[in-house]
């Protein structure tokens, strides 16, 4: 479903040159569990912004279900994006006075999706929070925040979600909490979950795990007992 | 995202910066508002140029000499000879032509800086000397008494009849001025006469009537015989204004021609050596120098519109600086450019057209307020112009997409990544 052909990329701070990824080939099959594991800087982040489409690759090809992302306009990697994947991020982005019902359907304002409010109570109640919907993310505690926030990235019906330090700023047991329903995606609706981390205890809920350091990949290798756990 | 979706994020976020939001708009409110007010008070201005004008009477033509101002003021300057063209026999020949369309003719001559003395009172007034058919032709009827007769045209008489004001001002005690007698002095005493006064005219009232109902009016033979500095030296009797009234069917241009090659006929001149002018051609002017002030006064007000659109704009830049990211999460969410654009332009819009509805409110209110008020010692008249409050809102709205625009254009090209790594 996901292929990186030779993909760099190289910023330009100043008139230094990063490359933050270079030459990466990798491929992600659908329903996979897999953790991109590395340091600050090893090239993750920038991995999974362009596996999101949020970036694209300086060189190289991506394919995204056979598509070249790099030839894509900006507007057709929106819509791609917005129907393919779900975001979870570390600090959860949630846009402030929303209420929790309201973060769920905003994806779906923008793909202009008529049963906005029965798909975002759903997702909400898959997520465990459907007495919550109308607190706002100052009236929730963090877990709560990254659970509104996986809500907001499953009520598309996205085939892979992204989670990129997902537990990042929460304690170890509502960590946990969240690491379990990424978990449930995987094994019960078929979503492919993509999981940045640093931390090996997070890394170890994926069947997968990719190590990265400085823009390459030096570790790849599939958890064989996971699956069949 | 669909429109409505986007009045609704729009509304929010105006909502949510309540106190900068309505500082914004004001600079609209007061744009639009003062472009209706100050449009209002320029037609304002027109309707009363041209109610002046048609207060003159109806259906009239004036015909002038070609030296007007030489003319005009000959008496005061006791300056004989100078451009006088026009005479009573001319008015005669115009009246007795039998071109169709004219209703009567009433030729005038004005002298300046004469006395009027009744017992203790006195008052500076101009004298118009006339014809019976004063009255009619400038639509200004006898209160009291009688107008000016043929009779007392032909024989030179010592009759007057007297402005409603100046009336009041010489007989101030309520006392019928009827029948009473009025000393006129001209030329600084040189000059003493005492007429006898026929009768007073109704008040002219309203706008510029005040100066018509100082005039004192006598025959126009009486002014010739009886006052040297008027005298023409053919024996002629001068006059400095031909009034025409033409029939309301009469096309007033085809009268006008006519009228102008009868005079250039009998002065024998190639060109004319007077002016004439039909009431409709001084509409057309004064139409067109109040149009110039509607104008005038529209652009200032609309200066102050741009000023109100560039306010929205500058706010709109700061909004999209402090909303990055809220951009960066609604982009990493499915926003496409396009939508983050509609977010804003709309957001502008409704900013500008709140501002908008709101200063056609208050224009209308202060145009009805002003209307008909002393300011400055100024009667003000407004007008309001459904135009002016329709193309007012329809800048405001198109500066409001205009200024939202490049903001918004902004917002569609920011990095998402960036966006969202902003704090």
């Amino acid at each position: 479903m996901i292929k990186f052909e030779a993909v760099s990329k190289v910023y330009q701070l100043g008139s230094q040159q990063i490359r933050a990824l270079d030459k990466v080939d990798l491929e992600i099959s659908r329903g996979e569990f897999i953790a991109i594991m590395g340091a600050s800087g090893s090239g993750k982040s920038t991995m999974m912004n362009i596996i999101g489409m949020l970036d694209t690759p300086s060189t190289g090809r991506y394919l995204f279900e056979g598509h070249d992302v790099g030839r894509l306009s900006d507007d057709a990697r929106a819509g791609l994006r917005s129907r393919e994947f779900g975001f979870v991020f570390q600090q959860f982005n949630l846009l402030p006075r929303m209420s929790a019902i309201e973060q769920v359907e905003l994806p779906l304002v923008y793909q202009s999706v008529r049963s906005r409010r029965k798909l975002a109570k759903e997702a909400l109640a898959r997520v465990g929070l459907g007495d919550r919907m109308d607190h706002k993310p100052t009236q929730l505690s963090g877990g709560q925040q990254q659970r509104v926030a996986l809500a907001r990235a499953l009520v598309v019906n996205p085939r892979v979600v992204l989670a990129d330090e997902p537990t990042g700023a929460l304690d170890t047991r509502t960590g946990e909490e969240v690491m379990q329903i990424l978990g449930d995606l995987v094994r019960t609706h078929g979503i492919t979950v993509i999981l940045v981390t640093h931390e090996a205890e997070v890394a170890a809920y994926a069947d997968r795990l990719v190590r990265m350091r400085d823009g390459h990949i030096v570790e790849d290798v599939t958890k064989v007992e996971a699956k069949t756990a | 995202m669909s429109p409505i979706d986007a009045l609704r994020v729009a509304f929010r976020a105006i909502a949510a910066n309540g106190l900068r939001s309505i500082l914004t708009t004001l600079g609209m409110v007061i744009g639009v508002g003062s472009v209706i007010v100050l449009i209002a008070v320029g037609q304002g201005a027109q309707k009363g140029v041209q109610d002046q004008i048609r207060g003159l009477g109806t259906d009239l033509i004036f015909i002038k000499p070609a030296a007007a101002s030489g003319a005009q003021n000959a008496g005061a300057r006791g300056a004989p000879g100078s451009a006088q063209t026009l005479t009573k026999s001319d008015s005669d020949a115009i009246a007795s032509s039998g071109i169709p369309g004219i209703k009567s003719v009433a030729p005038q001559i004005s002298v300046d800086g004469a006395q009027a003395i009744a017992s203790s009172n006195n008052q500076g007034v101009t004298i118009i000397g006339t014809t019976p058919e004063y009255p009619d032709v400038r639509s200004s009827p006898v209160a009291s008494g009688v107008f000016l007769t043929s009779d007392d045209v032909d024989k030179k008489a010592l009759t007057m009849v007297l402005g409603s004001e100046i009336a009041n001002t010489l007989f101030p005690d309520g006392q019928d001025p009827v029948g009473e007698t009025v000393r006129i002095s001209f030329a600084g005493g040189r000059i003493n006469l005492n007429f006898k006064v026929n009768g007073v005219m109704a008040p002219r009232g309203g706008s510029g009537g005040g100066v018509a109902d100082n005039y004192i009016f006598v025959p126009v033979n009486t002014l010739q015989s009886r006052i040297s500095f008027v005298r023409n030296a053919s024996g002629e009797i001068n006059v400095n204004q031909i009034n025409v009234q033409t029939t309301a069917e009469a096309d007033q241009k085809t009268v006008s021609d006519a009228i102008t090659d009868l005079l250039t006929n009998r002065h024998a001149v190639s060109s004319p050596d007077f002016t004439i002018q039909t009431q409709d051609d001084l509409l057309g002017a004064a139409g067109e120098v109040s149009r110039t002030l509607s104008i005038l006064l529209g652009s200032i007000a609309g200066i102050s519109l741009v000023v109100g659109g560039i306010g929205v704009m500058n706010i709109m830049l700061v909004s999209v600086t402090e909303r990055t990211r809220e951009i960066g999460i609604r982009r990493a969410v499915g926003a496409r450019g396009k939508d983050i654009i509609l977010q804003f332009v709309t957001e502008a819009l409704a900013l500008c057209a709140g501002g908008g509805i709101l200063g056609i409110a208050i224009g209308i209110g202060i145009s009805v307020g002003i209307d008909g008020r002393d300011i400055a010692d100024q009667t003000m008249t407004t007008v309001i112009q459904p135009w002016s409050v329709a193309v007012a809102f329809a800048v405001a709205a198109g500066i409001g997409a205009l200024s939202g625009s490049y903001p918004a254009y902004r917002a569609s090209k920011l990095d998402p990544i960036t966006a969202l790594r902003n704090e």
